[in-house]
This record gives structure tokens, sequence and C-alpha cells, in this order.
């Protein structure tokens, strides 16, 4: 059976993906013709392109489909049951599948074909927007521009623009944004936290029209209400339209409103053709989210095997969940089910706002508020997962408790048919076999297996907790213990050695471990000793327990040499300072860089020369900066109000207090922090284990973001906060953190498993309700007075400075086996020896 | 090999291994005094141009094995955290974390890469003496 396929975009990959994984006998011969000029791509991902530049091209077809690109089709003969495309390349098919998706729609306002005027569908359309914005930025001090369309994909889009430095505005013809999700409180939630991040929001305006400068590009938006904002450039996202043209040009029966009707087949009123994706209407309904689509393209998979292969198939497409999530770092919405019943329809909501923190919730349930029907989650979107799984569920408590314990109910007990990835349609039935049926133990397995959370992601944590509990019926239990010299996790030592008061290592492994422990649990309870105040972390047997970095208290480099950071804090630093720096890195000959956090890495020391490096930083008023340690490293900060013009918070200055607050603070893993001036939030706070970003009123606090492998944004956790209310709860943060989290755990992660997670976070820090707060508070203090320079206190202590040799019988001789050779006018380590695996005797 | 903690002067030891060969007998080289070591944590010494690290455990003993972690090449054995494992003495290299066995140098999980063993003793006036064999030489 000859199948053609037009329209090569997700939903056209997925079908053809679909065909030839289940068609073993080479059944359809299937010819793909799309009219972009790359093939598929990941279109749900397209910001990230511009943000990240991500790759976004699917994996390609095998070498038995032919692809056609860049040749759009131009006519369908349907009596001759042949394509025909702008090249005038003829096709014919047993079988023709639409998958032609949609076009952006752009309201016919005057101006709107100017220059400077964008749509925001395809990898092409993103490029010619960035290279205008380039442009702009480049020959001008500040742009502006605007989105026209305040949905979904417009604060995605204006995000982006935001992030090609544009002044952003978004102009939303209804009166609050994200009007198809969102009720009026969510709207108006929703806009806070766009403000926030520094776009300006025009809702309930109507445009009037574009009108262009001297240069005839676009320089100026009039809206109905009379005012005009300066623009040069305008991105329309004011929602799609399907593409019916050939469809309509060949007679099929499309839609009023657009979409070609199709049946829950998803078949065409000619039996031949069939129509797929955003292009289709389906029960009356066009569907603009990808999961749908992807479900409408195993329908007609299922159905063009089946009559290739002589057989039948009664595969449906059966409508879909229109839940949705907003992609947009920082700011959690997520709406699910149908938000919009209401008591018509028999239904009851409860709803709850939190002004400070910034969070709107409200659910949807049935009259007897037992069964979920949808909801809207603003701010906090943590519980969406869950409560997603659960629409048309009996909730398994209050309606309450599922606002605020959202996630804690679910993985186990879920209905097996639970749809828990609905791009991918994967029921926790289907998870739950997988697990068992395949043996999987690992995320990224159960993700390969089933395709659940290789989409969108938004039920990761579902599958997790599916994987966790499913692991642990089968008694595969993940052991707690640290290594196989304590039983215990590293929470539960902490407070073995904070209840019981011990202050060494050997006192702890006599009465709880066994053994003389290793290089897991020796610096753990290192760091848990110099958490609870037990002084100099070189001072008697604690020195044996340390890691080899914080034994050196610098940075161990690949060739067995050191590297040094002093401290600088906020990145702020005297020319005098840094002429000490340049004068250090010259006299011993190290290599300079200057590192993500503000501050400067000096590489290249040998053992026996850092005590005099020490020595001459601490001389010109540096410090450690425990660069070593599992402690903080730096608050990094913008420059703040006091040079920038948009400025609101002087964020040096706050850097400066925090870093010397939390300096030497040992924790778990690393703490990184920073804090923006303002929204433009060029500290990149959002990425750090608490970040601070200044508003018109004080500061917002973000909790546990995190860099590194797995990149996660920090979680909004209190707004507008005054000086004194900023510190008291990072004190507490840190605090807890440090008493509770697993080894290396950082606080993205530690968060994450934390039950109950932010809002429980909340709870404990801001309503104490633990009633730990004064503790946390006061461990706080006895650090802030207990800190003195490591760097010092070795200088000070003869005993202390004895290890630092190369050789005990040598003092005075440098380690032969170091060796370094030029490379851009510094050193580079160059390995002597070199790996050298010897093989034992057997 | 295990620690001698004996104080008499001796011939030359015959134990000293590498990679499974017979050391040929050697030298006895003072490095340090015995309580110049800090217990659990490692030294280096430069004999007869052969870097050895010397360790000692919480229970007094000895030991003294090759200062180059043979999976990054760089000399740096000595100063990776000491402690136990299933009973056996090891030190766990600073660099990427290998663990090695003290008494016969085998990594513990690869078993085909070991480091050199060195004989080491608590020799007359708390001197702690090293031997170096002829082919470690440098
Ligand atoms: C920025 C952005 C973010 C999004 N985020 C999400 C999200 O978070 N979640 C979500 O569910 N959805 C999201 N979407 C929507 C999602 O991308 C669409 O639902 C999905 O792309 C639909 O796939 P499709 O293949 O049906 O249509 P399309 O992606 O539009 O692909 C149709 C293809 O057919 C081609 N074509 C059209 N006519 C012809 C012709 N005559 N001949 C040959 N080829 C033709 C087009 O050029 C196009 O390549 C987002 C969309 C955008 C633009």
């Amino acid at each position: 059976m000859r199948v053609v396929v037009v329209g090569h975009g997700p939903t056209g990959h997925r079908l053809v993906e679909a065909l030839r994984s289940r068609d073993g006998g080479g059944a359809c011969r299937i010819t793909v013709i799309g009219e972009e000029t790359r093939p598929a791509y990941d279109r749900v991902a397209l910001t990230s392109y511009l943000t990240e530049d991500a790759d976004l091209a699917y994996p390609p077809h095998d070498g038995e489909v032919e692809m056609v690109t860049g040749d759009p089709v131009a006519g369908i003969d349907r009596a001759a049951r042949t394509v025909r495309t702008a090249s005038g390349r003829e096709v014919g098919y047993d079988a023709l599948v639409l998958a032609t998706g949609s076009a952006p729609f752009v309201p016919p306002v005057p101006g709107r074909d100017l220059p400077g005027v964008f749509v925001y569908r395809t990898i092409e359309d993103l490029d010619a927007l960035r290279d205008h914005c380039r442009n702009l930025t480049m020959s001008r001090q500040s742009v502006e521009g605007i989105v026209v369309g305040g949905g979904l994909l417009g604060l995605e889009a204006a995000r982006a623009l935001q992030n090609l430095d544009v002044e952003t505005h978004v102009v939303e013809v209804a009166p609050w944004l994200m009007p198809r999700q969102l009720d009026e409180g969510g709207g108006a939630m929703l806009r806070r936290h766009i403000e926030a991040l520094g776009m300006n929001v025009h809702a309930g305006t109507p445009m009037a029209g574009l009108e262009p400068g001297a240069d005839g590009a676009v320089a100026r938006v009039a809206l109905a209400d009379g005012s005009a904002v300066e623009a040069g450039v305008v991105v329309f996202s004011a929602g799609v339209r399907p593409r019916d043209e050939l469809a309509r040009a060949c007679g099929l029966e499309v839609g009023e409103r657009g979409g070609i009707v199709v049946d829950a087949s998803c078949r065409t009123s000619d039996p031949a053709v069939w129509a797929v994706g955003e292009c289709a209407l389906v029960g009356g309904q066009v569907y603009g989210l990808v999961a749908p689509c992807f479900s409408m393209a195993e329908v007609v998979a299922d159905r063009l095997l089946a009559l290739a292969g002589g057989g039948d198939s009664a595969a449906r497409f059966e409508g879909a969940d229109l839940s949705t999530k907003l992609k947009l770092m920082g700011v959690d919405v997520a709406s699910f089910g149908d938000p919009f019943a209401g008591p018509e329809q028999g239904a009851l909501d409860v709803t709850y706002t939190d002004p400070v923190a910034g969070v709107y919730k409200r659910l949807v349930v049935s009259d007897d508020a037992r069964t979920l029907l949808g909801g809207v989650l603003v701010g906090d979107a943590s519980s969406y997962p869950t409560l997603r799984a659960f629409i048309g569920a009996e909730l398994p408590g209050s309606p309450e408790q599922a606002l605020f314990g959202g996630t804690e109910a679910a993985g186990g007990d879920l209905p097996g048919a639970t749809v828990i990835c609905s791009c991918n349609n994967v029921s926790a039935e289907h998870i739950r076999c997988a697990i068992r049926d395949e043996g999987l133990t690992e995320l990224a397995a159960v993700k390969g297996c089933t395709r659940a959370g290789s989409t969108c992601g938004s039920c990761t944590p579902l599958v997790k907790k599916l994987l966790d509990a499913e692991l642990t019926a089968a008694g595969v239990e993940v052991s707690k213990a640290l290594c196989e010299h304590f039983e215990h996790s590293r929470a539960e030592l902490f407070d073995v050695v904070r209840v019981t008061g011990i202050t060494t290592f050997t006192q702890l492994i006599d009465a709880h471990g066994r053994g003389r422990g290793c290089d897991i649990c020796k610096p753990v309870v290192a760091s848990i000793l110099a958490s609870l105040g037990n002084g100099h972390i070189l001072e008697g047997e604690q020195a044996a327990l340390q890691d080899t970095n914080d034994h050196f208290l610098a940075n161990m480099q690949k060739n067995g040499t050191y590297s040094v950071v002093p401290r600088i804090p906020g990145g702020e630093i005297t020319p005098e300072k840094l002429i000490v720096i340049g004068e250090v890195a010259r006299d011993h000959g190290l290599y300079t860089k200057i590192t993500g956090g503000q501050r400067i890495d000096l590489f290249g020391a040998r053992v026996e020369e850092l005590p005099e490096i020490w020595r001459r930083l601490v001389e010109a008023g540096f410090e450690s900066g425990h660069a070593y340690g599992k402690s903080l490293r730096t608050v990094k900060s913008c420059v703040g109000s006091t040079w920038c013009r948009y400025g609101v918070q002087d964020s040096v200055a706050m850097a400066i207090r925090l870093e010397l607050r939390y300096r030497g603070l040992r924790a778990p893993h690393k703490l990184k922090s920073a804090v923006s001036g303002c929204a433009r939030e060029c500290a990149e706070a959002q990425s750090k284990d608490f970040g601070i970003i200044a508003t018109e009123q004080g500061w917002n606090l973000y909790l546990a973001g995190n860099g590194g492998m797995r990149p996660r944004h920090a979680d909004l956790f209190a707004s507008d906060l005054s000086d004194a209310e900023l510190v008291r709860y990072i004190d507490r943060f840190l605090m807890f953190y440090i008493r509770t989290a697993d080894r290396l755990q950082r606080t993205a992660s530690w968060l994450e498993a934390l039950d109950g997670g932010l809002d429980y976070l909340r709870e404990v820090i801001v309503e104490d309700r633990l009633g730990l707060c004064a503790e946390l508070d006061a461990a706080m203090e006895r650090h802030v007075a207990s800190y003195s320079d490591e760097w010092r206190a070795t200088l000070d202590d003869p005993d202390k400075l004895r290890r630092f040799v190369s050789f005990v019988n040598a003092p005075d001789v440098p380690d032969p086996s170091i060796a370094f050779e030029p490379e851009r006018d510094q050193i580079k380590p160059v390995l002597v020896a070199g790996p050298r695996l010897e093989v034992a005797a057997r | 090999m295990t620690a001698e903690l004996t104080a008499e002067p001796s011939a030359p030891p015959e134990t000293a291994m590498t990679a499974g060969q017979p050391a040929t007998p050697s030298r006895w080289h003072a490095v340090c005094r015995y309580g110049d070591l800090t217990p659990e944590r490692g030294a280096c010494a430069i004999v007869e141009g052969a870097q050895v690290a010397i360790f000692r455990t919480f229970d007094g003993a000895l030991h003294a094995v090759g200062n180059l972690d043979p999976f990054s090449g760089a000399q740096v054995i000595s100063r990776g955290i000491q402690g136990t494992r299933g009973g056996a003495p090891v030190v766990a290299s600073p660099m990427y974390k290998d663990v090695f066995d003290l008494r016969t140098g085998r990594c513990a999980d690869d078993p085909a890469v070991a480091l050199p063993v060195y004989a080491i003793r608590r020799a007359a006036g708390d001197r702690v003496e090293v031997a170096v064999p002829d082919g470690h030489r440098q």
C-alpha cells in the first residue's frame, strides 16, 4: 500500500515512526512530503532553540521511508489519487494522510506586514527574529518589543524576546493573561509573576495598528485605548488556524471555522484521505497541543496497518486531556481537566490564595467534593502531575489535602488506567508492567522503555514515584546506609551527633558504626562536626577525616597540584587587591582564570607553596574562599542600583552581606548563591541554591536552583521580603538543609525529595510548623559568631603547617614529577608519568 | 605486607613486592619519626628517587605503597583518605577515589591494578624506615 504523508511536523513524524515500528512485513510504502526545508523537529521545545541553542531534530526515519523536504504539496487529485508538489513532482497514493498542522493567526490590523513583525512557529521564524533583535540591540541603547497575545505561546515568546535583551510588552485582548486556561484570580496572580520578571502587561486592550518609523520598519503599536507603545519588534502569537487549504481546494469537508473534518478514526469525507494533528477537526474540535496530535497519529497508524494487512482496527480518537503547563522559567502555571466547570455542571471549587508567596490554586470538584474535575495552579505547580493524574477519579482525601499535599498521595495507589504521560498516552499500569517485566530499576530506563516523560517531562516525578513504589514492593530496598561503616543516612548521623554531643569520629564509629571508616563516611562526619561548631577542620583527629581538598585547604587538580581561590565577596574587588593577586600568581608562576562565581582561581601550586601564597594573600586582606569545601562558595551579584540604570536595590551590598554571613558554613554539598538587582536577573540567581532578586518593595527569594549536570530553576519561596526577613529565611533554609539532607545531595534534589515540597518548606521556615525555628536561628548565630579564616588559622599554627611539604624526608625538595609547559602565555600541566596501569601477578 | 614494629636493625627484607616480582634486596632508609605521622593520614617520602606513600593506621601499624596513582598518573596516593574495607586497611586515591589495599597494593575494584608495596618498619629511636628494591630506584 502506498502511503503519502503531507506535512512533516511532530504529528507527521510520529505517524511514520508508529507505522515503521509496527510494520515488520513492510506492508506500507511511505512517502513524506514536507514544506519546511528540514525534517521534523520538536516544535514544543522551539524556544530552547533560541535560549539554549538546542538541537531540536527528531531522530531520522529509517531508509525505507522516502523523504521530500522543502517542496510543499500544491494540489491533490482525489480521482487520480495523486498529489502534486510545488516543484511539479507527482506522487500516487492508496492512502493519503494530511498532517499539515496550523499556521499562526495574524489579525488583520494595519501595518501587520511591516519589517520587524514576526510570528513564532518555525526555526526560520526564530532565526529571523533573533537576527532582527541583534541588529536592533547593536545599534540602539535600548530596544522595546511587543508580543501580541498573552496565552501559553505568547508568554513563552515574550520571555524569549526578553532573553534577546528586548524590553518586552505583552498585549492581550482578554481582560487577563492565559484566558483559555486561567480564571480571573489565576490570571491576576500570573500577571504579578510576569511583571516580576520585568515584562509589561497590557491586558484588556485590543490593538489598533502598527506604525512604521523613518526607516520603514515597525516603530510603534497603537492600542485601542488611545495609548501607544514604542516597539522595534513585534511578535504575533494570537492563536493558530488549521492549515486546511489543500483539503478545501480538493473539495474535502472543512469546518466552519477551519479544520479538516474527520471522524473518530481520523478519516475525512474521502475514505482514502485521513487528517491528523492540528489541521484536523475531530468531534467538532481542533486540538492545539501535541499530545492529542500524537494520539491521532497512533490511531491512523493502527488503521492503515490494518488496511494494508487486510485486517480490521477499532482504534478511535476519544478526545483528550487538555491539561497544560506553562514552560516559563520561574513561573509555575498549570491548568488541568476542566478548570471552568461551575455550579451549572454540578461542580464546586476550592480556592487558595497566598499573595505573599504569589500562589493561587483552585480545584474544581464534583458537588460531593470527591471527584476531581479540574483546576488551576499559579505560582506553585508542584502538585500538577499528581493532580492531573487524578482527573475524573476519586480524590484520596479532602480537596484541601489535595490542594496542599498534592504529591504525597500519589505513586503506588494510582488507578492502573490513569494516564500518567499524556504526551505519549502511557498509563500507570503500562509503566508498572514495564518495570516488573523488564526488571527496570532506573528512571532513564523506564522513560526509554515506555516513552513516559520523554516529551514534555512534566510527569517525570510521577514516573519516579511509580518506579520507587514498584521497587519497594519488589523488595529492592534502597538502602539508606551511608557506607559499610554506618547503617545511618547522613541526616540520621547528624541527629546522632547533635543529640549525643559526640565530638570525634572515633567516638562516633565506636558507638554507632564499625571498622575505621572510609572516604565516604569520614568527610561526611567531618562536615557534620564542622556544621555543629567543632573548631578548625584541621584540628586534632578531624584532620584525618578530610578529603584532600579540605585537608590542604585548596583544590587538587589533575597533576596533583592545587588551585587557590581567595574570597572576593559579591565579586567586588579593589584595584590594589587585584594587583596583589596578580603579583602572587606571577611570582609563583600560577595559571590564572576567572571563575563563574566572580572570583579568580590560581592554578598549579605545589603543596609546599600553599602557605606562602596564603600568607601574601592574607596580608593583603584576603581570606579563604572555601572553593575546596562542601560549603558556601560565592554569592554572585550584578552591579545593582548603585550604578545600573535599571537596578532597584543594592544587590552588591546584599551579596557581600550574605557571603560574609555564610562563609565557611559546612554543608552536605557546595552551596551557591546570587543576588540580582532587578528582574533582568543578570546574576542568574534562579540557578542557585538560594537566589535573590530585587523588587521595588524588597527581595524575592528563590530556593533550590541548580546549574551543573541536571539544571533546575529555583522555586520562588517568598516575595517582597525586607532585608531582615530575607536573611532569617535563608538562615533557616540552610540550617534545615544541613540537618536533613543526604550526603552530596544538593538543595535541588533535597527539595524534590522533601515530602510536601516547597509548601512544606514554607510551613517549616515561615510558620514554624515543627517548632524548630529558634534552634535553626541559634545554630546559624553560632556559626556566624565562631567563623574564622581557615588559612590564617593554619598559618598561625606550626603544627598544622608541617603537613605542607611534598616529602616528609626532604621538606625542601619540590615534587620532581610535577612539570608544566606553556600555553597561551601561561602554564599547563604535563603528566610526566601518565596513567600507568600495572598488572598485578595472579 | 603488614607492618613490622620491630626496633632491632635487621637485614633488608625479602618481602618488598611490586607487581608480584620478588624484590631485589635493598637498604633501609630512615624517612621520618613515627610521631610525625598523623594516624590515618598519609605522608610521602622520596627514597632513592621513588615516591613512597606512608601510612600509620589507627591500630599503629605502618604501610608503604607507591605514591603514583595508576589511574591518573599523578603522585597523590599519600593524600588519600585512609580507612578500612571489610576489615582490610585501605586508602582511597584522592583523584578518582579508587581504593587500594595497603597490605597488597591491589585496587579493590580492579584487581588487575596494583600499587607497588614497600617494606616499612619502626626502628630504633622511633625512626620510620623504608626499603626500596633496585627496580624502583629512579
Ligand atoms: C513555541 C511553541 C511552543 C509550544 N509548546 C507546546 C507545549 O508546551 N505543549 C504542547 O502540547 N504543545 C505545544 N506547542 C504546540 C505543538 O507544537 C503543536 O501541537 C504541534 O507542533 C502540532 O504538530 P503538527 O505536526 O500537527 O503540526 P505542525 O507542527 O504545524 O507541523 C505541520 C507541518 O506540515 C507542514 N505543511 C503544511 N502544509 C503543507 C503542505 N501543503 N505540504 C507539505 N507540508 C506542509 C508545515 O510546514 C509543518 O512543517 C507549541 C508550539 C509552539 C509554536
